[in-house]
């Protein structure tokens, strides 16, 4: 379900982020947007300019399918919109001569799915199946996900999981910041005012690498309650769970633990043993703390054993 | 005020038309095209009643602004078969699997699974499936519109064949 998201975590309701229970809300009495000017620029100096015009009041339109729900509700209701869709070449999904990955800020998620160059990236294209649906993804854009940072969103948390580096651009020119950093808190990242989210890269994977990724959700295309993303190689082991902080999150202790014993069976019960304390997931509607701390037990075994059994394969 | 030019080509007619930026896809078929077969339910990309074909990709009209629209290509309901012509063969696999009841919903189900059977004539029920999940039905409880599908793949092999 793409909604219900409290930019910066303020529910009128309660005061803390946002649940996305509909029965509960009290947010969703307006289903029209409010008055704001469009813009859609032909070049992506043109769309930094324009923000930078714009100031506090402007914002970015990729794919619309988070921004445009909040606009219909009016938690979110910029004056100023400037849309990407028609600066050329934004959408490129390309993979460059070092071997990484780079995909553009407009480039769909159902095309990063299909596009051939995204083979080497079975976890991301994995992980983008459990994005919405069909007619989600046909709109909504991989960039546009982590720029927008759902704490409870799987492209955060890929993004954590396969070191990827975002290229923000802004009138000071471009810069380039690794995803452990790029995440801040539910719904912030470290994109300063004026700088637009231009492409993101995924380095290219050892040969020989496992990955697993895993969800609990209510039901298929919902965001997760908790999940979990995990890769291994002779470089190491990683895991990271979404659901459970304010953004994605490294089990460093785990990954440590699991190269340590070489990354086994007996490792990785021991491993899991030890992760319920190392997290302090929420309690809200959805699903108490305690019930939150078993699913991401369960969701990093998952995770885990599909990456040993890809490993192995 | 700034008003925007739209032109869009709606079942293969085009249509100009003045709007406010913040009008939705949604809100410009059904009160500037009068189009009222794409149905409006939720209003924040859950529901799926406002399905609508851009582009030939099935996407949310209620997640789209008719200026984004500007230039694009746009089927909805009422150009999947015009009236007087017979109903293809994902109208008739719905009407004679009882994958409708009181048809709300309808016309979003049948853009996504007419989009889902040109691209892919053949889908797994996986594919069936993840389709599927992308729309709300309150009445029938889901069987029989999967039930209806099916069936619109055997009608159109049988098409195929003829």
């Amino acid at each position: 379900m793409p909604l219900l998201l409290v930019r910066g975590g303020e529910c009128r309701d309660s005061g803390s982020y946002c649940c996305r229970d509909l029965a509960v809300c009290i947010q969703l009495a307006i289903v029209k947007p409010a008055i704001f000017d469009y813009h859609a620029p032909a070049a992506l100096a043109e769309a930094v300019a324009l923000l930078a015009e714009a100031g506090p009041e402007g914002r970015i339109l990729g794919g619309g399918q988070s921004l445009v729900p909040m606009m219909n509700f009016r938690i979110a209701s910029p004056a100023v919109l400037i849309d990407l869709a028609h600066v050329p070449g934004l959408d490129a999904v390309s993979v460059d001569p070092d071997g990484s990955l780079v995909i553009g800020a407009t480039a769909t998620q159902s095309r990063v799915l299909a596009a051939p160059e995204t083979a080497g990236w079975p976890l991301l294209r994995d992980a983008i199946t459990y994005i919405g649906h069909p007619q989600i993804r046909n709109r909504g854009t991989v960039c546009g996900s982590l720029a927008h940072h759902d704490p409870a969103a799987e492209l955060p948390a890929v993004a954590v999981a396969l070191d990827a580096e975002l290229t923000l651009i802004g009138q000071d020119g471009s810069r380039t910041v690794p995803a452990a950093e790029f995440f801040v808190s539910h719904y912030e990242t470290s994109i300063r005012q004026g700088e637009i989210v231009a492409s993101v890269r995924f380095p290219a994977r050892p040969v020989v690498e496992g990955w697993g990724f895993a969800e609990f959700a209510r039901k298929h295309g919902d965001f997760a309650l908790v999940g979990a993303a995990a890769t291994a190689s002779s470089d190491g082991v990683r895991l990271v769970l979404f659901g459970i902080d304010e953004r994605p999150r490294r089990l460093h202790e785990v990954e440590a633990a699991l190269v340590d014993g070489g990354f086994t069976q007996a490792a990785l019960a021991e491993a899991l043993a030890s992760l319920p304390d190392l997290i302090h997931p929420m309690d809200d509607s959805r699903g108490s703390a305690e019930f939150r701390r078993d699913v991401a037990v369960e969701m990093s075994r998952v995770a885990l054993l599909d990456c040993q059994e890809r490993l192995h394969a | 005020m700034h008003e925007s030019d739209v032109s869009v080509e709606i079942n293969g007619e085009r249509l100009t038309d003045r709007v406010e930026p913040r009008l939705l896809l949604s809100d410009f078929l059904r009160h500037r095209a009068r189009l009222t077969g794409t149905h409006v339910g939720c209003e924040h990309g859950v529901c799926g009643a406002c399905t609508v074909l851009v582009d030939g990709e099935p996407q949310r009209s209620c997640l789209v602004f008719a200026v984004q629209a500007d230039g694009r290509r746009i089927d909805t309901v009422e150009g999947v078969a015009r009236p007087g012509e017979p109903l293809t063969a994902v109208q008739r696999a719905f009407k004679d699997a009882h994958g409708l009841q009181c048809g709300f919903c309808t016309p979003g189900f049948v853009m996504s699974v007419s989009a889902l059977l040109r691209a892919n004539p053949q889908p797994t029920d996986a594919e069936i499936l993840d389709t599927l999940a992308g729309h709300v039905c309150r009445c029938t409880g889901y069987r029989n519109i999967i039930e209806a599908v099916h069936l619109a793949v055997a009608y159109l092999a049988e098409e195929a064949r003829s």
